[in-house]
């Protein structure tokens, strides 16, 4: 029985890192290690001596990792990024997921692929949830802006919430543009009269 | 009718200027291309989109495309380089308590200053910072070391970190040297965090920095769409180069979806208005980035060759086989199908001596003559492409 893999996931956020965390555990016993800080990282690296890096696409650090996997000291394991040219889908959805993932020489591949499915749906759960939070977030704003602007229409036309959304509507219908802009720019404008 | 589009990735540094200045001056549009920008976050993720197709064509460390063709960096993909975006640029940085010890001031002295750091280090092994380790920095700094006869991995290390942290790990002491890109030489300068010790010229006095670089299946599919994209780099290099145009260029380089720094910074770099320490007097370093003079768009196969025999002996890749791949890659070719059109003076060869011209000389080009600048390298050694000795 191969001993067991160790992982390491570096990322910032905690709910992210502990999202991936779990896929990994869900697919296989796995020993996981997360580091959220990069400073002094080649050294806490060095120290868990990881089978597997995973790491966003996007996180600016990633560079120092290319330089970890070029290392070539007898003393420190070779490690590459993960590219299986028998397999070039997997690699490229790991990309286009945001993954990425640095293996030491000599893992086998069929222990590899399992970790990096996981990680890759994982990654495309977190895109999606992400997604979702902000739209969420921009549609809330939105309606309290809308809000702000019916309240300055109704003390200054005279007149009810109703007739107040009418005026937006029509206005932006108008100028075609979004209810949402134009009660932004209405609210922006009040601003400045205050 | 809409123009197609072409994505093009960058990374945020005032070499990315004739990319930034073909979309925002329109001369992409003018040649009928929309040209997508997208800001990358570090070279590896730049490299991993072009490989896999996630944008067309991207700013690159020149010799990053010979890495990527031959396997040495991420998923082996044929790169080839369009043509070169810009030349020289670095500055070599040193450590506040480094430059106590030496108090070198001759920023165009590369042997006087290696000397002094080497025997400053008395012994101790001499960390150094650079962006990437497929790039022209680390070429520059080992080949400043190794010539005066510092041996990689024993004598001096090379450690990464992104550009925008270059400044910080010198603080941290994370490092002793660094040789770094614009803005970030300058904002390291600037924020007390190191002294300038030699800007890049120094060491070789016109390297090739970035290129553009693009996959060799994109430009084979779409050669209307590479004419395009080429002509309209080459016109906002020659855009940049006018003197008069130095007044916008660096509020539009400077924007927050750019470069993202003060205007006044990303000046100082594309004039070469340099200085040894934040309260010291300003000098003027010429040619301490240059866009487009001197033949400095073109992709010179020599320079290919000479970073590919750099590169084959370190990483254990036979030369033989890193000469063809980064003959291939430069495509002088294009260059001169695409280019001459529009007024591109061209080189008679594609190749020449490196290091060979000390002043600035006149040759033949394909119609008429050429100014090419000098590109000594600071040891005034000579490499002769078609006898190659192993560095």
């Amino acid at each position: 029985m191969p001993r067991t893999l160790r992982i390491a996931v570096l990322e910032k956020d905690r709910e992210r890192a502990l999202m991936i965390v779990d896929g990994l555990r869900e697919q296989g016993d796995y020993d996981v290690v997360v580091f959220g800080d990069e400073t002094g990282l080649a050294r806490k690296l060095a120290n868990a001596n990881p089978d597997v890096v995973l790491i966003d696409l996007e996180n600016p650090n990633r560079d120092m990792l290319e330089e970890m996997a070029l290392a070539s000291s007898p003393l420190e394991r070779p490690v590459a990024m993960f590219t299986d040219s028998s397999n070039e889908e997997l690699t490229r959805a790991a990309i286009e997921a945001g993954v990425s993932a640095y293996v030491v020489d000599g893992l086998q591949k069929d222990r590899i692929k399992p970790i990096i499915d996981a990680a890759i749906a994982r990654f495309h759960m977190v895109t999606r949830m992400r997604t979702e939070l902000a739209t969420t977030r921009a549609a809330l704003k939105e309606r309290k802006t809308i809000d702000r602007a019916k309240g300055i229409l109704m003390s200054a036309r005279k007149c009810d919430e109703a007739e107040a959304y009418k005026i937006l509507r029509k206005a932006a219908m108008d100028q075609g543009k979004k209810v949402g802009d134009v009660a932004a720019a209405l609210v922006a404008s009040a601003e400045l009269l205050r | 009718m809409t123009n197609p589009v072409v994505s093009c990735g960058f990374v945020p540094l005032v070499d990315a200027a004739p990319l930034i200045i073909a979309k925002e001056l329109g001369f992409a549009a003018q040649e009928g291309i929309n040209l997508e920008l997208h800001a990358q976050p570090s070279w590896s993720a730049l490299r991993d989109k072009l490989a896999f197709g996630a944008i067309d064509a991207a700013h690159m460390l020149a010799p990053l495309p010979i890495a990527m063709s031959l396997g040495l960096s991420g998923y082996k993909t044929r790169i080839d380089v369009l043509s070169v975006l810009s030349m020289n640029g670095n500055s070599i940085g040193v450590s506040n308590a480094l430059f106590e010890r030496i108090q070198f001031s001759d920023v165009n002295d590369a042997e006087g200053a290696g000397k002094a750091v080497i025997a400053a280090a008395n012994g101790k092994q001499l960390r150094i910072g650079v962006p990437f380790p497929f790039s022209t920095h680390s070429e520059l700094v080992i080949y400043w070391m190794e010539a005066l006869g510092q041996s990689r991995g024993e004598s001096f290390v090379l450690r990464t970190f992104p550009p925008a942290k270059m400044s910080e790990a010198i603080q941290a002491d994370e490092i002793d040297l660094f040789c770094v890109g614009e803005p970030w030489g300058n904002y390291a300068v600037q924020s007390g965090s190191a002294k300038l010790l030699i800007v890049g010229n120094a060491i070789w006095s016109f390297a090739p920095e970035k290129v553009l670089a693009a996959r060799h299946e994109w430009i084979e599919a779409n050669p209307a769409l590479t004419a395009s994209l080429m002509r309209a780099v080459w016109r906002a290099a020659r855009w940049i180069a006018s003197p008069e145009n130095l007044l916008t260029l660096p509020d539009i380089l400077a924007r927050e979806e750019y470069v993202g720094t003060a205007p006044e910074l990303i000046e100082r770099a594309l004039t070469g208005q340099l200085r040894i320490e934040a309260q010291g007097p300003s000098m003027t370093v010429p040619r301490f980035v240059e866009f487009f003079e001197g033949a400095a768009t073109f992709p010179w196969r020599s320079q290919a060759l000479w970073l590919a025999h750099r590169m084959a002996s370190r990483w254990g890749v036979d030369v033989d086989t890193a000469s063809e791949t980064a003959r291939a890659s430069f495509r002088t070719d294009l260059y001169r199908a695409n280019l001459s059109a529009v007024g591109a003076v061209i080189p008679g060869a594609s190749e020449k001596i490196e290091g060979a011209i000390h002043a600035p000389k006149t040759v033949a080009a394909e119609r008429g003559e050429l100014l090419l600048h000098p590109d000594s390298f600071f040891d005034r050694t000579e490499f002769d492409p078609s006898k190659p000795i192993i560095a």
